[in-house]
């Protein structure tokens, strides 16, 4: 009776632990972990009596600014489903941040330059944000697919020019920008998009927006034969060529998507209305990389690029963020948050295999204590689970 | 002539800093480890370097002096940096490309906040004039010597004795030749004895080592020998992949390709000396992006013939073959 027990809880154990959401859910909550810890490393080294205090901020000061986490978790969240998006298809998309840039311009410019009713003004600027974030990324899609350049490198790049034509093209605006403040105008009151009415933040619809994309994501990768095929190509180029997917047109059209989902991020930060009635976001062109970009990519790896994980990871990073920034009442810089991110980055990298190597540890002291038949059946499936984690296997 | 013998001068301090961090990618590369992170390492190499300055810059010593020791401490100072993009991509299997971005992020962070912290600035200003009028006998030789050895900087002259050694090191020695193995067959190089993950390890300290000097030139003869977390590097790091790129993991096409960069990028920022392209009255931020537009251009005709090193961005698995 007790033995049955006992098989019983290992079965149900065995389920969980190797089910790729659990593997995925663990090993990014032992990559925030590490980053956190570091990240009080280094509060402790910067002014140790303060550190406690400033970790309380970083870790709860989120929840008094509930409005505020998921009007900055917006732009994160549209920029990390679209590395995400791309890193399905095996496509590293560091040009997150040049193809934010470009939506946020053309955003600005049918704001400002187009006359159109006030019922729709905004959601054209926000189509608008969201082919300019396309255009930018269809340059790296057709170097990849047909003159096989590598798109970290053209990404990166474009990063740049994106962002100096963007300085150049808002300085060159009299009706945009406004040499005097070096900042640009305010936004008329209808392209803005409509708040969501809690007091003392300015989260709007944006959000709303953005996580129904996310679901549409998630959607089109588990459901159409577009995702399916798209998976394909990220888990074997060969084979899915082999079995007739169209992997260069796949590319240039995943490339174009996750622009476009970049550029909405841009158009949804630029268009946020202000909680100070008469002003709106502004843009400063000082020749700098947007961050949101970046962040965009510490989402999506710490989402797994699973549409609804990166929702929720983008939910986290602004939470933190918002703390980071109430960390200075006690002497810290916002910064320390950019750092806990990059080190949560840097083991989410590597934390799958920590975690494969942590479940083996726990499932030898299971296997240890009874029901040898049960494991000899059960290894060889075991093991291939472990290989599988991370690379795709070669031939039997 | 006047204007030629600027570009020229201005354009070496330019040019060495990126030769020297696409050599370093090129080791890193050539043993199969990809190096995104040549950014990050450039900008940690700088700090340091640029801290040390910070430190003795009061100290009477001999400007030429503290630009070595600075060296050194940067070559150090990135050495030991790199050793987390070795770690992770060796021993852990992680992607390089995901933790040689994460490394990229952490610096400017780290520096922004130490320097904000403790310095009330976005990084460290030095007051330090590395700068040399002319070296004595050698800047009598016509055209060259002007060329060559006046207005320049010291970092030049170093940067052309690494290109030489990597040049040995990198064909003519038996270290090379393993490295170069492990990149295109590491199965091939471990059956005949050669530990792959030491030679790994060994090429991405050399990129550390390289990128850092790199970094601290870099701050030394394009940025007055300041630093800040803002601007970073300006994108050196990657650019400098693309020169390796561009130079086909060779060291002297890579020497050809980091000086064209660095004329487009040279000549972006005197236009205004040259009254042929000022009088054309193109917006100055067209020629800024001019070395990322070539960029891109030198890819789309290059990367068809690439001769990129097979195993590079593969973890090495002994248990695979």
């Amino acid at each position: 009776m007790e033995n049955r027990n006992i098989l019983k809880n290992r079965i149900s154990f065995k389920n969980i632990t190797q089910s790729s959401g659990f593997s995925s859910f663990s090993s990014a909550g032992m990559a925030i972990l590490l980053g956190l810890i570091f990240g009080f490393f280094v509060m402790l080294f910067a002014i140790p009596g303060n550190a406690l205090a400033g970790f309380r901020y970083v870790l709860l000061g989120g929840f008094s600014r509930f409005g505020d986490v998921f009007y900055f978790a917006t732009p994160i969240l549209m920029t990390g489903l679209s590395v995400g998006f791309a890193f399905k298809m095996g496509l590293f998309n560091i040009g997150a941040s040049g193809q934010y840039t470009m939506g946020m311009f053309f955003a600005l410019y049918v704001g400002f330059m187009w006359e159109l009713p006030s019922s729709v003004h905004w959601i054209v600027a926000v189509i608008a944000g969201m082919v300019g974030g396309m255009l930018l990324g269809l340059i790296p899609g057709i170097f990849k697919a047909l003159l096989n350049v590598n798109e970290v490198i053209t990404t990166i790049m474009l990063n740049y020019i994106g962002m100096y034509l963007v300085d150049m093209l808002v300085q060159g605006n009299s009706v945009m920008y406004i040499s005097t403040k070096t900042r640009t105008n305010y936004l008329p009151s209808d392209v803005q998009l409509p708040s969501l009415g809690i007091t003392g933040s300015n989260v709007n619809v944006g959000i709303i927006l953005a996580i129904i994309i996310g679901i549409i994501l998630y959607i089109v990768l588990q459901k159409t034969t577009f995702g399916y095929e798209l998976k394909a190509t990220g888990l074997n180029k060969h084979a899915s060529e082999y079995a007739g997917m169209k992997g260069k047109t796949n590319i240039i059209i995943t490339m174009v998507i996750a622009g476009g989902l970049s550029g909405l991020g841009g158009a949804f930060a630029i268009l946020a209305p202000s909680a100070i009635a008469g002003s709106s976001m502004t843009y400063e062109p000082i020749n700098i990389i947007a961050a949101n970009g970046f962040n965009g990519i510490a989402v999506a790896l710490l989402g797994n690029s699973h549409p609804i994980g990166i929702i929720l990871s983008s939910l986290f990073i602004s939470h933190i963020q918002r703390g980071g920034t109430l960390a200075s009442l006690v002497g810290y810089k916002p910064e320390i948050i950019d750092v806990v991110i990059a080190v949560i980055i840097y083991f989410s990298a590597f934390a799958m295999i920590m975690n494969a190597a942590i479940t083996k540890f726990i499932k030898k002291k299971f296997r240890t204590k009874s029901y040898q038949q049960e494991v000899s059946a059960n290894t060889e499936e075991i093991d291939t689970n472990e290989t599988s984690d991370n690379d795709t296997k070669e031939a039997e | 002539m006047d204007t030629i013998y600027y570009l020229i001068q201005n354009m070496l301090p330019v040019a060495i800093p990126l030769l020297l961090v696409a050599l370093g990618g090129m080791y890193s590369e050539t043993s199969g480890i990809i190096n995104i992170a040549l950014e990050g390492i450039m900008l940690f190499g700088a700090f340091f370097g640029a801290l040390f300055v910070f430190i003795v810059q009061n100290s009477g010593m001999e400007p030429q002096t503290i630009l070595l020791l600075g060296m050194l401490i940067a070559a150090i100072s990135g050495s030991i940096y790199s050793l987390l993009l070795s770690f992770a991509s060796v021993n852990m299997k992680a992607n390089q490309v995901i933790t040689g971005t994460s490394l990229n992020m952490l610096i400017p962070a780290v520096i922004l906040l130490f320097s904000k912290m403790f310095f009330n600035s976005d990084g460290i200003t030095t007051n330090m004039n590395f700068y040399i009028k002319e070296i004595p006998i050698l800047s009598k030789i016509p055209v060259l010597g002007e060329m060559f050895f006046q207005r320049t900087y010291l970092t030049v002259m170093i940067g052309f004795a690494f290109l030489i050694v990597a040049v040995i090191v990198f064909y003519k020695t038996k270290f090379g030749l393993r490295l170069r193995a492990c990149g295109e067959h590491p199965h091939a190089a471990d059956s005949v004895g050669i530990n792959v993950y030491k030679m790994r390890y060994a090429g991405v300290t050399i990129s550390g080592i390289l990128a850092g000097i790199g970094g601290f030139f870099y701050s030394v003869g394009v940025m007055d020998g300041n630093v800040s977390g803002h601007t970073g590097v300006a994108g050196f790091g990657f650019l400098a992949l693309a020169v390796m790129i561009f130079g086909q993991w060779n060291p002297i096409k890579i020497l050809f390709a980091a000086l064209f960069f660095a004329f487009l990028r040279t000549l972006a920022y005197s236009i205004s000396l040259i009254p042929f392209l000022d009088n054309l009255g193109i917006d100055q931020t067209y020629y800024k992006m001019l070395p990322y537009i070539a960029t891109l251009i030198v890819l789309a005709f290059t990367s068809k013939r690439s001769r990129a090193p097979k195993a590079e961005g593969i973890p090495y698995d002994k248990s695979k073959r």
